[in-house]
Parts: C-alpha cells; structure tokens; sequence
C-alpha cells in the first residue's frame, strides 16, 4: 500500500473558507417539502466520543429526531435507511485503504459532509504513527503484526473528498454541533467562531495562566469553541480544537522555551490530538530531533 | 432475508448496531450444529500502546481518555494510579473520594445510555430509542434524566463529560468548593429516585431461559463496591493484586479467528463487569441498592446475560448512592493534587470501567519518560466469553427464521455493553465468506 501523504497546504481556516460555508439545504429525498432531511451519522478510526456527543444532547435529541430523519446512525439504531442523504456528519480519521475507498462512496451519497472532531478534521491522535514507523508500532501493540492492515498515515476527511464544513474538538462541543444541526435545517453556514482560545478567556474573566503563573498554554494558537475550559481549570491549554487561522505557532513555541520548556516539552505540545494539522505539525516537526520529517 | 438455518451457512450480522464502535459476528453452522462463532470488530488500529512510548509521564490521563469517550475517566484512573504506583504516591483522603464522584458520575452516564437508549428497546423490540420514544415516553424522558445528572456530574468535577480535562497524575488541577459541589445534591436526589424506578421497569422485561457459568473477576475492596481501585477476585475465589495481573492473565492467540482472547490462569475464559462485580461484592453495596436489588429478584449471584440490565440498573441506584454519600461529607484538600516526583519503574492500576475492569501497566525512565505501555480493556477480556454465549444461544435457536435469530443475537451480544473502540486490537479484520 502506498503511504497517504500529509496535505501539502495548511488546512483551510474555519469559518472563512469556501470549504466551510455548506451550501444552502438541497433534500436529497424527492419527497417534496414534507419529507424531513435525512442524517446519516458515519464512524471511522476513533474512540466514539464525537458520536456520543449526539446523545448527549439529552434536552434536545428528541425534538432533533423529530426535525431530521435518522436514516443511517449504528450508535444508536438498527434501522437503517438506504442513501442518498442530505446530511453526513463524519467521525473519525482515515486509517485503512478500505476507509479511504468507503469515504469516498459516502461522499458521493451525501448532499452535505460535516466532519465532527479532531480526528475527522486533522486526523486525531492517531497520527502521532505519521511521525513515526507504522510497521514499528504494529510489532508493538500486536503478537502478528502482518494481520492488521492499516495506512502508514491517519488523515483528515478533508485529504480524501470535498468537506463541507468541520467542526472542531476533541471532543466536539455539544452546543456548537447543535449550531451546525439549526444551521443546516434553516439553511445558513454555521455561526462558529474562529478566535482563539485566549479570546474566550477574556470573555470568562480568567486570569491569563501563562502570565499570571508561567503555565504553558497553547491558547494563543488554538482555535476556541472550548469555552477556555482548561484555563478555567487552573491548566493550560492543550490544544484539543487545533490551530486557528493564522496562528503564530512559532512565537508560542519561543515563549514556551522562555518558561523553561525542552524541545521535545515543546514537540509534545504540538504533537496531541490535532498533530497532523499543518501548522502544529510543522512546529512539532522544527523541535524533533532525529524524528521523521 | 428470512428463511432458516439449515445444512452449512453463515449468519453475518454486519455492523453490529448500538454497539459503540461497530462490529460483526459470523456464525458458522454445519449439519445442523453450530461449529464456530466469532465476533469481529471493525475498528481500525490506533496504536495507542506504541505512541505512548516516549511520551511523558504526565500526560497517560489526557491521552488514554481518547482510547474510549465513553469510559475516558476509566482509562483515566486506571492510568494514574499506575503511575502513582511507580512513584510510590498514594492519593487518599478527599482527592480519593473526588475520583470516587467522578467515577460515579460516568457509571450513571454510561449505565443510562446503555439501559435506555441501546438495551431496552431490544427487550421491547424497538430498532433504537427514538423509535422507542412514542411509545414508552416516560421511560425514555426517565433515562434521558438520568444520563444528563451523569454528566453534570462529570462536568463539574471534570470540566466536561468526553474527555474530563481536570484530572492529572497526584489529583486534579483544581478541586471543586464545597458550595459547588452541594450544587449536585438535588439533582441526584431525584437521579436516585429515576435509578429506583429503572430497577423495577426493567425487572419486568421478557428475559430468555438462558444462563452461562463463566468465571467472574472484579475488583474488590474491603468496605465499599469497589469502582476506582481494588484487588482482583474471581468467582471460584482466585485471587491477585493489580502488580499480578500479568501472571494470572494471558492473552492466547486464537488461530481461528487471529484475535487474542484473555484467559484467566487455570480457568479459562472469564467475565468482568456488573455480573461479576454483582456477584463478588454485592454483600458492600448500600442498603437502598441492596433493597432494590432484592426486589427485583436478583439473589447472590446473575447468571443470565439478559438480567445483566437489571443488575446495571442495581449499580445506578449504588452510583447515585455514593455519589450523595460523597456529596454531603466531602471537605476540600489543602492542595488540589500530591505532588508526584517520577522516578523509574514498573507501575500498574486497575479500575471498574461501567462495562468491566480496565488495566493499565507502565515502565517509567528516571526522568518519567514512558517506555513501554499495556493497557488491557474490559471488552478484549470479555470477547472470548461473548463468543462461547453465542454458540449455545445460537444452537437452542436455529429453527428461528434468519433475521429474527439475527435481532437476537446482536441482543445478545448488548447484554455485554461492549465497548468495541477500547477492544480493537485484539481483533484480526477478517472476513470470512464459506
């Protein structure tokens, strides 16, 4: 199998781009203006979190379930309904050269994809295998490695088909995905925003932890959506959004050699959940010493 | 497709719904007789075993959690207390009893999703919960209740419910005032009244004649139902530390299907979870639980699968219990964490994740820096059990037409909550077509 190249060109920034402005609800369905939209929820490499975050809107599932047609979702039923769909949320990271043909036919029967999560969107913490050798870590979790077949690189949806929007998060937040669901029934692009983290501190009143306290923080290159949740927490930012537009990653990572931090501290910190989105892979990249370029 | 099982065929039931992850099971039948059964998981391998090596000793709780959202803080503690162990820390006290809160907080998420949205509409014959809802309102408003007091749980003391943010090797990052956490008392007040009524709902299901004599091991600790530590207890009364699990359990490699099946030394295959927590340590649980567990019909011990529910519920009214428990006598530490200096070594933690015991093992350098991780999740011990149920199950129910035998299996298989994302890489990804 060949490798799946890291995207050559920084991903598109939220909200800003053509990519992420879905066009205007289209049913799919020819049942007229009664039928409601159909949705199909569809997982690939990851742990369920983003998923689950549907169920967790306990106050709102059910008028959900009443707004959209549940046509294709194995978390949460066993009915299922042929495509096409009008909306495809995507969780998960493209790992396996099965994945990577059956993105491509679920692209194909979706009026509008949404990828939902840091592994759909950057692929996940997963990709931490991209900066290392695949057949390596085979030989390390599995007694007979030549049995699992697997991509030597975890991608983003986007590196394989068109995407619509993404939604950020490890998880995603719950409020921001009911934002994407009301965007997409009245037909509008969603309303999220694509400051950084260290505005929503701002907002919150938190008292900033790398300047107050010298807390390493990765919440001037992160893009909000979190609410400022570590910082709330006396923790630093860890980056479970990943980059917003513009981030100036290499100042953060001077300011964070300045508290003290090692290169490898640094690589560590570009390099979680959001690892192989560009710009955080690039600057994990610069501090790794020895490791694959 | 609905005619019946006859002379050799395959049944396939592809993907497994409601199933976090999604799986598949083959069963294979020749003249008559089941001759092989195998359930199989379609989850690409994510390697978190080989990416941990390196990383710092820190950062197992944030990284873990990713393994499965729905269980992160079980991978997050079990992860902690092994790296606690190298450090020769202990985290007691108030910190301990914080754990306990959160931990109780994801037993009532996760037990309510399972219960309500992807168990009892099969006992009802519904395809999910939103099918379910017209027709049993009440019961479905109950457990959405009931899951959202699990994450308002997880949310305080965690700062969200899929992956908590607040919890760190040594505590947390910043522990909860009194006045905040006093703010859970009411809503688990009638969370508890909703987990004593989930009991006597599902106590009334349809269960099938079936019972399976597996091996049962949990944790175990002297004066409470064990959930964020403990011993190692089984059934016939084997017993180990968490430093031993190694020792007692293998992971045998299984020709058949390429997949690893956990076997307990001298045993076999075995079952973790709430029948065999139940079983082993029902004697500690509250009263209230007690109770309703005896009302429900539950004796010493569970020994059908499908009753399993019954015993989940059982363990909410126990979660909300404690958690109240904690509530009302809980006084804030002096510091939000102990502090952990590493140190090299070899360190292992188990906990009770909802669906069964999770172990964690790892081999710290002098500067902390991870060299090697195990990590052994509850559904990966439970696969081989899984697997022998269906046969028998399968067997006494051939005559049934193909898709109903289907609905039942994957029934079946529920009665487990197995958590396919956690157990993807004891799994070959073969399919196999007679």
């Amino acid at each position: 199998m060949s490798p799946q190249p890291v995207p050559a060109t920084p991903k598109p920034p939220a909200t800003k781009s053509p990519a992420n402005n879905p066009p205007t609800t289209k049913p799919a369905n020819p049942g007229g203006a009664a039928a409601k939209p159909k949705l199909a929820v569809w997982k690939f490499a990851s742990c369920d979190g983003c998923q689950l975050s549907i169920l967790n809107c306990e106050d709102e599932l059910l008028a959900l379930a009443g707004a959209v047609d549940i046509a294709y979702f194995p978390e949460a039923t066993r009915g299922m309904v042929a495509g096409p769909y009008d909306l495809s949320l995507v969780e998960g990271s493209v790992t396996t050269p099965v994945d990577a043909e059956r993105i491509r036919r679920i692209r194909a029967e979706s009026s509008t994809l949404v990828t939902i999560g840091a592994c759909a969107t950057a692929g996940g913490i997963q990709a931490l295998r991209n900066f290392a050798d695949v057949d390596e870590f085979r030989s390390v979790v599995y007694a007979h490695p030549g049995y699992v077949s697997a991509l030597d690189r975890s991608t983003g949806i986007a590196t394989h088909v068109h995407v619509d929007f993404e939604l950020r998060g490890c998880p995603i937040d719950k409020g921001q995905l009911l934002e994407v669901f009301a965007a997409f029934v009245q037909g509008r692009p969603p309303r999220v925003p694509a400051h950084s983290v260290c505005m929503e501190c701002k907002l919150r009143g938190n008292v900033c932890v790398m300047v107050a306290s010298g807390t390493p923080c990765m919440g001037p290159v992160t893009q909000a959506g979190c609410g400022a949740l570590c910082p709330s927490y006396n923790r630093g930012c860890y980056a479970c959004f990943g980059p917003k537009e513009t981030a100036n990653t290499a100042s953060l990572a001077d300011q964070l050699i300045r508290l003290g931090l090692g290169d490898r501290d640094v690589m560590r910190m570009f390099r979680t959940f959001n690892a192989a989105a560009e710009d955080f892979r690039q600057q994990s990249v610069a501090h790794d010493e020895g490791g694959r370029r | 497709m609905t005619h019946k099982l006859t002379g050799d065929q395959l049944l396939t039931t592809d993907p497994l719904a409601r199933v976090e992850g999604e799986g598949a099971m083959t069963v294979r039948v020749r003249g008559g007789s089941v001759t092989d059964v195998e359930l199989r998981i379609f989850e690409p391998p994510r390697f978190f075993e080989a990416f941990l090596r390196g990383r710092a000793y820190t950062e197992p709780p944030d990284i873990t959690a990713r393994i499965c959202g729905i269980c992160p803080v079980a991978y997050q503690m079990s992860s902690c207390l092994a790296i606690e162990q190298v450090c020769g820390v202990r985290v007691d006290g108030p910190l301990r009893d914080l754990r306990r809160l959160l931990y109780c907080g994801e037993w009532i998420e996760s037990h309510a999703l399972h219960i309500y949205l992807l168990h009892a509409p099969d006992f009802l014959g519904f395809d999910g919960v939103v099918d379910m809802a017209p027709h049993a309102p009440e019961a479905v408003e109950r457990g959405l209740r009931l899951k959202r007091v699990g994450n308002e749980v997880m949310t305080l003391v965690g700062g969200r419910s899929i992956h908590p943010v607040n919890v760190k090797v040594g505590g947390f990052y910043r522990v909860p005032t009194r006045a905040e956490l006093r703010t859970l008392r009411e809503p688990l007040l009638h969370a508890r009244e909703d987990a004593l009524e989930t009991v006597r709902w599902v106590s009334g299901f349809d269960f099938p004649d079936f019972e399976q004599h597996q091996e049962y091991l949990a944790l175990r600790s002297p004066d409470s139902y064990a959930i964020e530590g403990g011993s190692f207890v089984s059934s016939s009364g084997i017993a180990f530390e968490s430093a031993d699990f190694d020792l007692h359990v293998r992971e045998e490699h299984v020709a058949r299907s390429n997949a690893l099946h956990a076997r307990l030394h001298g045993v076999g295959s075995y079952v973790v979870g709430p029948m065999a927590r139940y079983t082993i340590n029902h004697d500690v649980l509250s009263p209230l639980a007690l109770e309703a567990a005896a009302a429900a019909g539950l004796g010493a011990t569970c020994r059908n699968p499908f009753r399993s529910i019954i015993v989940r519920a059982v363990e909410l009214v126990y979660a909300c219990d404690e958690a109240l428990r904690i509530v009302a006598g809980w006084e804030p530490p002096s510091q939000p964490a102990v502090e952990v200096t590493p140190r090299a070594g070899v360190g292992t933690g188990a906990t009770e994740a909802p669906r069964g015991v999770i172990w964690h093992r790892y081999r710290l350098a002098g500067d902390g820096t991870i060299r090697d991780a195990r990590i052994v999740p509850p559904t990966s011990q439970n696969q081989a059990s899984i697997e022998e149920d269906m046969r028998s199950f399968v067997q006494d129910r051939l005559d049934l037409p193909t898709d109903e035998l289907t609905r039942q299996c994957e029934q079946a298989i529920r009665n487990y909550d197995p958590c396919i994302s956690c157990a993807t890489h004891f799994l070959h990804l073969h399919v196999e077509r007679a």
